[in-house]
């Protein structure tokens, strides 16, 4: 009896497992794309450099589709995937050099500014035929008016979220000021990135979301050294376990993200402060002296195929810029303000436009002031511990002095 | 009849050329970087520009002597008892200390994060108590805390291994002549433990004034150190390695400075420490 | 003197707690249902499975393992030769090599890190060899900081060596290398391989040097595990940091009893 029982448990575990594997059928989802196309370079032993952001793919949990997994299986193409934090972090991998990619998933104005500085390939459309999914009107934007360099991948804003047990009912959330509540002091977090970081700054000061000018971004700086002591930590990815755990009250972050947190903790809400806030689209480029550029065009266009895009944004909860794939989506993740917001909302927002040299510089420069900044810290110490050395030096050679000439007896 | 063997020298000639170029050279690098901008032509601007990190430098340099200090004042003790001990429990004792340096020095901070953090344990148990949870994470305290957790090993093997060498009859012959304890103590033990001590400090203080890991961590972005600067200037958010190489030159030489004095206070003659 | 002892096992105790608690809690909970990190929702062996088939930290692992054995073995090979050569110089060249050679021991790592990362990238870009940041940086860089050790191991072993053995060898007619062979290494064994062991430890649980001189393609534990905490945090790091646990229990025990049988042996 008890060996019947045990083959019937193997079997039931198989077919549970066969069964998860078939809740995604890669099969199927093969049968309507080009596989001429896509199996050109099977049997190559070809392998690509992605560098993403993190939490930024379908990878495989919750039942959801494995991405990479499925590029693998169906080209032969193997992909390492990597992540960075910031698009300042990805520019500054590439500019120190040594580190090959082939495909980099950049935001709209560090694409323009590495447009600029020439640091992206041209990509062939030709290899990408599925540009034809791609909403217009989110193409040929300034930092890349002929689509020469980028294929959008995701789109999204930038929003508040809060945690409705921790803030009380009666707080105006639909403000940045939240984020300067002394009620909410060491339960505040805010972005690691210079960008988002002065975007929301001078959003609250009324200046526009790109600063113009050494002053607006002085008046930034100023204003975001008087939030430090309310921050509890400047933050990226560590966020989704913070808010999960309400480990913070309130934080900034990008829309997509805000769903899965929300999904993880039903506490959480997200909302659109009234100043205004930043509209992004990241783009998949190809950075210049890519080893495999046709191979990277091939896993940019598998991005752009309706199930996959689809998968993608289903997953990670950002917007998805693949009208193909926007059919497939649920009614009910397209009709997710905070996913796919009001028009009225998208006119209030601004998209992040590639500063000048010198701007970038100043800004620079100010998030370093600020991030190295310590109230606590008096300048009185300075010239008190270079004497304490000073003295320590002198102690030590007139006691040398003193032994050698008592040993000199 | 001793013999010269001078051609022994050419087998370190391998060694020789690697050093070179792996350790003299990249050295050579940074010094080179950091007198230049970025076009490659000669400029004190980077030198210039640490002046405005002060406060981080200075910070760096204060947490990191407070954690070797505190690790001094836990590890002497434990040392001295462990010396003392029955020979075959010394040597659990030390398996026991040793332990946790081999497991990977990240994931031994992470333990850390998720202990300290407001919805971390230490805060669940304190509340059982009705203490309301202490904010402990993404402070001062917290990134001290991982480096006296980090590196209390480092300071207890050393101390211990010089105890061992304090002989028992030493200690029992000034309590014979009369010492008593605190005299046994400073006449005796602290100065035959001082190469010890002077061993774990250097051992503790370098890499604690130079983490970043730590900071990073457990120290939610807000207490940059020395470590968090420079990778900031070379991988992190802001490039410009020319100012990263300035700050590292400067930390090196605060390091020379700081190991110079050390030895100057020690009066044993090791093997090619000239500085 | 029985309150002494009591008070002194105390004390050590309470640092064992200290230096164990983390350990402990990061271990039970990697048995937790949920991923939550301080409540306690039910038990499961999930995240082991998953850690079993994460292909990262898998590969990461291999990766780690094939470089610190390579990186130790090459160390220790011009290490020896190296203390052998220097404890054969004159004064003053000597002491110059050896504080040339302490220098990346007292150095930060960040600093070596840093200027190896310069050194590569110096290559790649003004002489124009197609360098990239990967396995041969990482071999290189790895090597770097483990052949100080070797040297701080095996010249004490060759200070402690009778000079006159090496001379005997030769008059009884060994030419130079039997005589090495046979005579110099069985007496600096001991250093050579404690020497081996410390190159490899080191190498293992590197992080910062090979932080700056990694490249996408080959990744080590160490940099693996500092890419998942910078994300949503999976209690496959908790299972992992268990398993590490046991397996250097396993292993210091062993070579503890180990030790303690040799010595148990000799001390008649």
């Amino acid at each position: 009896m008890k060996k019947i029982f045990a083959a019937a448990l193997a079997a039931a575990l198989a077919l549970l497992g066969s069964v998860s594997a078939l809740a995604f059928d890669h099969q199927a989802m093969f049968e309507g794309m080009d596989t001429d196309y896509y199996t050109r370079f099977q049997g190559q032993d070809i392998s690509i450099n992605v560098y993403n952001w993190g939490e930024y793919i379908s990878n495989g949990e919750d039942d959801s589709l494995d991405v990479n997994a499925a590029f693998e299986e169906l080209t032969g193409i193997k992909v390492n995937y990597t992540f960075y934090a910031t698009n300042e972090e990805l520019y500054a991998k590439l500019r120190a050099g040594g580190s090959n990619y082939d495909v980099i998933i950049p935001s709209d104005y560090m694409i323009g500014r590495m447009v600029k500085e020439d640091m992206l390939e041209p990509l062939n459309k030709e290899n990408i035929p599925n540009l034809k999914y791609i909403d217009p009107s989110l193409l040929g934007m300034p930092y890349d008016p002929d689509t020469a360099y980028s294929i959008p991948y995701t789109w999204g804003t930038v929003v508040l979220i809060y945690n409705t047990t921790l803030v009380s009912p009666d707080t105006d959330v639909e403000t940045w000021d939240l984020l300067w509540n002394e009620d909410y002091k060491g339960n505040i977090l805010m972005f690691n990135n210079p960008r988002d970081a002065y975007g929301i700054a001078l959003k609250k000061l009324g200046f526009p979301l790109n600063p113009e000018n050494q002053e607006q971004i002085d008046k930034a700086t100023a204003l975001l050294k008087e939030q430090k002591p309310l921050v509890q930590a400047y933050v990226m990815d560590e966020i989704f376990d913070k808010m999960a755990a309400g480990e913070a009250a309130v934080a900034p972050y990008y829309a997509g993200d805000a769903l899965t947190m929300i999904d993880d903790n039903p506490d959480l809400a997200a909302s659109f402060p009234r100043e205004g806030t930043n509209i992004f689209v990241d783009g998949m480029c190809i950075p210049k002296g890519a080893k495999q550029k046709e191979a990277a065009e091939m896993y940019i266009n598998f991005m752009c195929e309706p199930e996959v895009g689809a998968a993608n944004c289903e997953y990670i909860g950002y917007s998805t810029p693949n009208t193909a794939s926007l059919e497939l989506l649920d009614a009910e993740i397209t009709s997710n303000p905070t996913a796919y917001p009001s028009q009225e909302v998208i006119s209030n927002a601004t998209y992040f436009s590639a500063l000048s040299d010198d701007l970038n510089k100043a800004l620079d420069a100010g998030w370093k002031e600020l991030l190295a900044d310590d109230e606590s810290f008096t300048f009185w110490l300075v010239p008190a511990l270079l004497l304490v050395a000073v003295i320590a030096s002198v102690a030590v050679v007139v006691r040398r002095a003193r032994k050698k000439k008592r040993e000199s007896y | 009849m001793k013999r010269n063997h001078a051609e022994t020298v050419l087998t370190s000639v391998p060694y020789l050329i690697w050093m070179v170029v792996f350790t003299v050279i990249p050295l050579l690098l940074v010094t080179y970087f950091a007198f230049t901008d970025e076009t490659g032509a000669f400029t004190m601007a980077n030198l210039s520009a640490v002046r405005e990190y002060v406060a981080v430098i200075f910070r760096s340099i204060w947490l990191a002597f407070i954690a070797t200090m505190l690790c001094l004042l836990i590890a002497y003790p434990l040392s001295y008892i462990i010396s003392r001990a029955p020979q075959r429990r010394q040597r659990t004792y030390l398996l026991l200390v040793m332990l946790p340096m081999w497991i990977n020095f990240l994931l031994r901070t992470y333990a850390w994060m998720t202990l300290l953090e407001n919805t971390g344990i230490i805060n669940r148990l304190l509340g059982i108590f009705g203490i309301g949870p202490l904010s402990m994470i993404n402070t001062q305290g917290a990134v001290v805390l991982g480096m006296v957790y980090n590196y209390l090993p480092f300071m207890i093997l050393p101390l211990y291994s010089v105890m061992t060498k304090i002989e028992n009859s030493l200690i029992e012959a000034a309590q014979d002549l009369g010492a008593p304890r605190s005299t046994v103590f400073s006449s005796v033990v602290l100065p035959l433990s001082m190469p010890g001590v002077m061993t774990g400090i250097t051992m503790v203080f370098v890499p604690a004034v130079s983490t970043f890991i730590i900071s990073r961590m457990l120290g939610g972005g807000s207490n940059m150190m020395i470590g968090d600067l420079i990778e900031l200037q070379f991988l992190g958010n802001a490039y410009n390695p020319n100012l990263g190489a300035a700050i590292s030159l400067g930390l090196m030489i605060l390091i020379l400075f700081c190991m110079s004095m050390l030895n100057q206070l020690n009066e044993e003659d090791k093997e090619g420490m000239i500085i | 003197m029985k309150k002494r002892s009591w008070v002194n096992t105390g004390y050590i105790g309470l640092v064992m707690a200290f230096l164990y608690a983390p350990i402990i809690v990061m271990a039970v909970f990697s048995f937790n249902e949920s991923k939550s990190r301080a409540l306690w929702t039910g038990f499961t062996l999930d995240w082991y499975k998953k850690l079993f088939t994460n292909e990262v930290i898998l590969s990461s692992l291999g990766h780690t393992l094939l470089i610190a054995i390579i990186s130790a073995v090459i160390a220790t090979a011009i290490g020896t030769l190296a203390a052998i050569g220097i404890n054969a110089m004159g004064r003053w060249m000597k002491s110059l090599v050896l504080n040339t050679t302490y220098m990346p021991i007292i150095n930060p790592e960040i600093v070596t890190g840093v200027s190896l990362m310069l050194l590569f990238v110096f290559i790649r870009d003004r002489m124009g060899i197609p360098l990239e940041m990967g396995f041969l940086t990482l071999i290189l860089a790895h090597i770097t900081f483990s052949i100080p050790y070797v040297i701080l191991n095996v010249i004490p072993k060759l200070r402690q060596m009778d000079k006159n053995i090496y001379d005997a060898a030769l008059d009884l007619g060994c030419n130079p290398a039997m005589a090495f062979l046979k005579v110099v290494i069985p007496e600096i064994m001991p250093g050579v391989i404690s020497g081996f062991l410390m190159s490899f430890t080191f190498s293992l649980d590197d992080f910062i040097i090979s932080y700056f001189v990694s490249g996408p393609t080959f990744s080590t534990l160490p940099i693996t595990i500092y890419a998942m905490t910078r994300k949503k945090v999976s209690p496959e790091i908790n299972a992992l940091s268990t398993i590490v646990f046991l397996v250097v229990l396993g292993v210091l025990t062993l070579s503890n009893y180990m030790e303690a049988k040799r010595e148990a042996k000799t001390s008649y």
